[in-house]
């Protein structure tokens, strides 16, 4: 949702290559010129784009023009265009053709192409956000189903453009060893985290314990045979090229594929993690635009001269409140709260659990300030919410820097948008550059803030270790949970007397090492050790 | 060591051949003729001979082809003694050299993306990449380190602070790297500069982690890191003595004079080689217990009872070499069972790393990554077959030799939740129980 404004003169998708634009326009220009219909068309997406698309809005659509400059290149190799000193002479690559559906073009025929374009970005974005709802609705499973389209959509598209860049559509085997890298590293990923929530399903499965076992052998050996397969198919002429695309195809997992897999244990930790941090950059967008509309005036990077200080920082202040708010409305619902998990009994996905701290309500007491301010002594929050400041400040205040490092790709290489996917918008990666920073930060602060490891992940490797050294860490962690109190040592007794009487208490050890607050009364434990073998004058006074 | 057979045949002096072989480099980095003289077709000036002048007066008098391989015979026996020395001095001195390595490593490869998109004057550049270096250093080795060390880091306040928001720290390190990279674009070098980012993460992403996964297997082991390295070392000097003497077949477009023989030979000659020399090491506590830093005399120690890998064992000889060899059991280390796939891969995988080092070469037209060894070239040339053995043995080990780390996971279960703890412990006592090592009397012992 970045640059979209400068490129209002682009040529039409009739037009030829035309000589290009001046790298990096001066801002602040505001006149339109229409002369030929190529360009109206141009100018007339590049306006619609420019008037929705950029949040700082400050005037109306304002033309590219002026002189090119073609700079002697002094590379004698074909491809040598693409290590000059300056950016400026290469072609700009031609746009896809304009994907809006007929129906809306009808509809709004009526209209100004100007109105028309905000129409068209208007009734899209409430299309992807009532769809955005819809699949929320529809639960965890869905969700994720989406996120890897995403992701598989937006590695398209980066390569794509690193197709059109470097003109490769002939090199041999290359489209097909991109798709299997994306293969090989999804598989890589989905093995290590997926594996871990579906711990119960996968330890019933033969074939699938194997493959958890020796899963990064195989991912590894998947790997290699990738690697091998790109040296066997360097070709003299291309060498550079291949190596190229090759580094391309890297970067462009590295940033899409780790990124996505982040979104989904963020999601697995509980869907309103996933939630508020995409909300907020969405909102960010939205209301720094507006308020950049509005009220902007100075201007706040060359990179993307549209945006302004007014925007970002009313943009900054409107998604805090929108996070506290969406955060305190999220964090009353078990559905958006609890951690997601696969009960194999039911097959599916299940959200119940009994709310953590962080979303039950507590009073705090307010600082003098506010106190004033509101007139109120205390305030009932969801620990949460203060979290979500932390989340939202990060969407206002850095994840623009994932837009402007989209803006400044867009730039290099000449690109008006990643894509042509949603009509109005661009490509999915012209949505979603700005989340991928976030959602490695939620994952960052989860890890670092929240909670420690995973704990299905720590429980997994245990059952992988040797049964001696699974033995030793049994009793070490004996040792630790009795000195902390979490485990009575006295219940020892009581499980032996358990098991003295019944020989079969075994079946379940879980019902005599319990958290000893329950221990409250001498009625506990008799519920807990429920093969009824005792009876109060039993136990030691120290079991409570 | 890939292009050690390719350098040997190079004439430095011979003008004719290169003017030849300019005009057809012109097209996208091709060598055409087998003796790859790129220097004079490269725009990249070559640097300065290296050798010193010791050498260069002593061998004066041989004729240019045999001093150059004096030369690389002298440098090869030094490197291969610099390396005993080290082994020697320990690990700690072994970590450094390969933290060293790797660092010299980057650097060569950012040069030579400086040379290929002459970017030397763009802005911050410089200093950004060493910045992210330093970044996802801290980050590994916080991470690695940490477990190592853990009872020193328990105990120093600050330490303990930064180790337990480690990756937040991180991150927050990174991200500044980012956002001055982001604030940094300028107008007419857009393209370049994002050039340079992507050159900077893939060499980190080669560099960094691989020198990073040779710290773990040294942490498993020294046998773990000495044997993979010189099998790697081997396969390249058996496969060009067989090559030398009884090539024929060439092997690959890429680097015309490897020979089907001497990959072949090679195979063979370094699992014998790997075979022995993992006999002779693990008989050496020093060389198979994991490295462990000894809280009380603040260093590292190599002291354990030796684990069932490192014990002989009997083995009986399949029929077919029975009547071969006369024997009917041998005994033999678990270990060399081992070592036979590693060795395996190192002769038949490891090439693949050198292939593509040397299309990454001719690409760019450069003749070597650099002039820091005179008579082999960079620092990267040596290592660039070693990178993918590293992360095979990482995988290696974590696959079949041992699971996670024991103490790893008990760090870990102490960050969690009690109720999480009690849940894990239960399952892991129903476990046990299950699986008959536990019954519900011995543990109360």
């Amino acid at each position: 949702m970045l640059e979209l404004r400068h490129r209002g003169s682009c040529p039409g998708p009739g037009e030829a290559v035309s000589p290009p634009p001046r790298e990096g326009e001066a801002a602040g220009g505001d006149h339109e010129t229409e002369s030929t219909s190529d360009k109206v068309s141009g100018a007339e997406r590049g306006g619609r784009r420019a008037l929705a698309g950029s949040w700082l809005e400050a005037r109306h659509l304002r033309a590219r023009v002026g002189p090119v400059e073609r700079q002697e290149t002094d590379i004698d190799d074909r491809y040598g265009d693409l290590d000059s000193r300056t950016d400026s002479d290469i072609p700009e690559i031609p746009p896809s053709s304009d994907r809006t559906p007929e129906i809306l073009k009808k509809a709004l025929s009526g209209l100004s192409s100007r109105w028309k374009n905000w129409w068209i970005r208007g009734i899209l974005t409430l299309t992807m956000i009532s769809l955005f709802f819809l699949i929320i609705y529809m639960g965890s499973f869905m969700l994720m189903l989406l996120v890897l389209g995403i992701q598989v959509k937006c590695f398209h598209e980066i390569i794509t453009i690193g197709y059109r860049v470097y003109h490769s559509y002939d090199l041999p085997w290359f489209r097909t060893l991109s798709w299997y890298f994306l293969l090989c590293v999804n598989y890589f990923f989905y093995g290590e985290t997926v594996a871990d929530y579906f711990a119960t399903f996968v330890q019933r499965e033969e074939q699938l314990q194997f493959l958890i076992r020796y899963h990064r052998f195989i991912s590894f050996a998947l790997y290699l045979a990738g690697f091998c397969m790109f040296v066997l198919s360097l070709v003299k002429k291309h060498y550079r090229l291949q190596f190229y695309m090759f580094a391309w195809t890297h970067v462009t997992l590295l940033i899409t594929v780790t990124q996505s897999h982040l979104v989904i244990q963020n999601l697995f930790e509980g869907m309103i993690w996933f939630l508020v941090p995409i909300s907020s950059v969405i909102c960010n967008d939205i209301t720094a635009y507006l308020f950049g509309f509005f009220f902007g005036r100075t201007p706040l990077i060359k990179l993307s001269p549209k945006k302004t200080w007014e925007g970002f920082i009313g943009g900054f202040f409107s998604t805090v409140v929108f996070g506290f708010i969406a955060a305190y409305v999220l964090s009353k619902y078990q559905y958006f709260v609890c951690p997601v998990e696969y009960r194999s009994d039911v097959n599916s996905f299940v959200t119940e659990c009994e709310p953590s701290e962080l979303f039950q309500l507590q009073t705090y007491s307010l600082p003098p300030f506010l106190k004033a301010v509101l007139r109120q002594e205390r305030v009932s929050l969801y620990p949460f919410q203060i979290h979500s400041i932390a989340l939202s400040t990060f969407a206002s205040l850095i994840g623009p820097f994932g837009g402007f490092f989209a803006s400044g790709f867009k730039r290099a290489f000449k690109i008006k948008d990643f894509a042509n996917t949603i009509p109005g918008h661009g490509g999915i990666m012209d949505r979603f550059d700005c989340q991928y920073l976030m959602a490695t930060f939620v994952h960052v602060y989860i890890t670092s803030f929240i909670r420690g490891p995973n704990p299905s992940k720590v429980l997994q490797q245990l059952l992988v270790l040797q049964p001696e050294q699974q033995l030793n860490i049994y009793k070490t962690l004996k040792t630790y949970l009795i000195e902390k109190g979490i485990l009575q040592p006295a219940l020892k007794y009581i499980s032996r007397s358990c098991e003295e009487k019944e020989t079969e208490a075994s079946a379940s050890p879980d019902m005599d090492l319990a958290l000893s607050p329950r221990l409250e009364c001498s009625g506990a434990i008799i519920a807990h050790c429920s093969l009824n073998l005792l009876s109060p004058g039993n136990l030691p006074a120290s079991a409570f | 060591m890939t292009e050690l057979r390719q350098r040997v045949a190079h004439e430095p002096d011979a003008p004719p051949e290169d003017k030849e072989s300019e005009s057809e480099a012109k097209v996208d980095g091709e060598t055409a003729s087998d003796s790859e003289s790129r220097a004079e077709s490269a725009p990249l000036p070559v640097s300065a001979d290296d050798t010193p002048e010791v050498l260069n007066r002593a061998l004066s008098n041989l004729s240019s082809r045999w001093k150059n391989w004096w030369v690389r015979g002298i440098l090869t026996l030094a490197m291969i003694a610099f390396f005993f020395i080290i082994i020697y001095l320990g690990p700690m001195v072994l970590m450094i050299i390969v933290m060293c390595v790797q660092i010299k490593c980057f650097h060569e490869i950012i040069t030579i993306g400086y040379n290929v998109y002459h970017s030397y004057d763009l802005p911050w550049f410089r200093t950004l990449s060493w910045y992210f270096l330093l970044c996802v250093n801290y980050f590994f080795y916080g991470e690695t380190v940490t477990d190592y060390f853990f009872t020193l880091v328990q105990r120093e306040e600050p330490l303990r602070i930064l180790s337990k928001y480690h990756r937040f720290i991180s991150f927050t390190l990174y991200l500044i790297g980012f956002c001055m990279f982001v604030l940094s674009l300028v107008k007419k070098h857009y393209r370049l500069q994002f050039y340079m980012f992507g050159w900077t993460h893939v060499t980190l992403l080669i560099v960094v982690t691989q020198s990073h996964l040779v710290i773990h297997n040294l942490f498993e082991g020294m046998i773990w890191f000495i044997v993979p390295i010189s099998c790697v070392i081997c396969n390249d000097i058996m496969a060009y003595m067989f090559g030398f003497f009884f090539g024929r077949t060439p092997l690959i477009k890429l680097s015309p004079k490897k020979t089907w023989e001497g990959f072949i030979g090679g195979f063979f000659a370094t699992v014998v080689f790997g075979l022995l020399l993992s006999y002779v090491m693990s008989g050496y506590r020093c060389f198979v217990c994991p490295v462990e830093y000894n809280n009380d005399t603040n260093s590292f120690t190599v002291d354990c009872e030796p684990s069932d890998l490192f014990r002989l064992q009997e083995y009986n000889i399949p029929g077919v070499i029975q009547s071969v060899i006369g024997w009917k059991t041998v005994r033999m280390y678990p270990f060399q069972i081992h070592s036979i796939a590693l060795s395996t891969f190192a002769s038949l995988i490891g090439p693949f790393g050198g292939f593509f080092a040397s299309g990454f070469k001719r690409a760019f037209k450069i003749k070597d990554f650099a002039n820091t060894i005179p008579g082999h070239g960079g620092i990267m040339d040596r290592f660039d077959c070693q990178y993918l053995m590293a992360t095979f043995v990482n995988v290696y080990i974590a696959s079949f030799i041992r699971g996670p780390n024991p103490s790893k996971l008990i760090q870990q279960f102490l960050t969690l939740r009690p109720d999480q703890q009690l849940h894990i412990f239960n399952t892991l006592r129903s476990h046990l129980i299950d699986k008959g090592m536990l019954t519900s009397t011995t543990e109360d012992e």
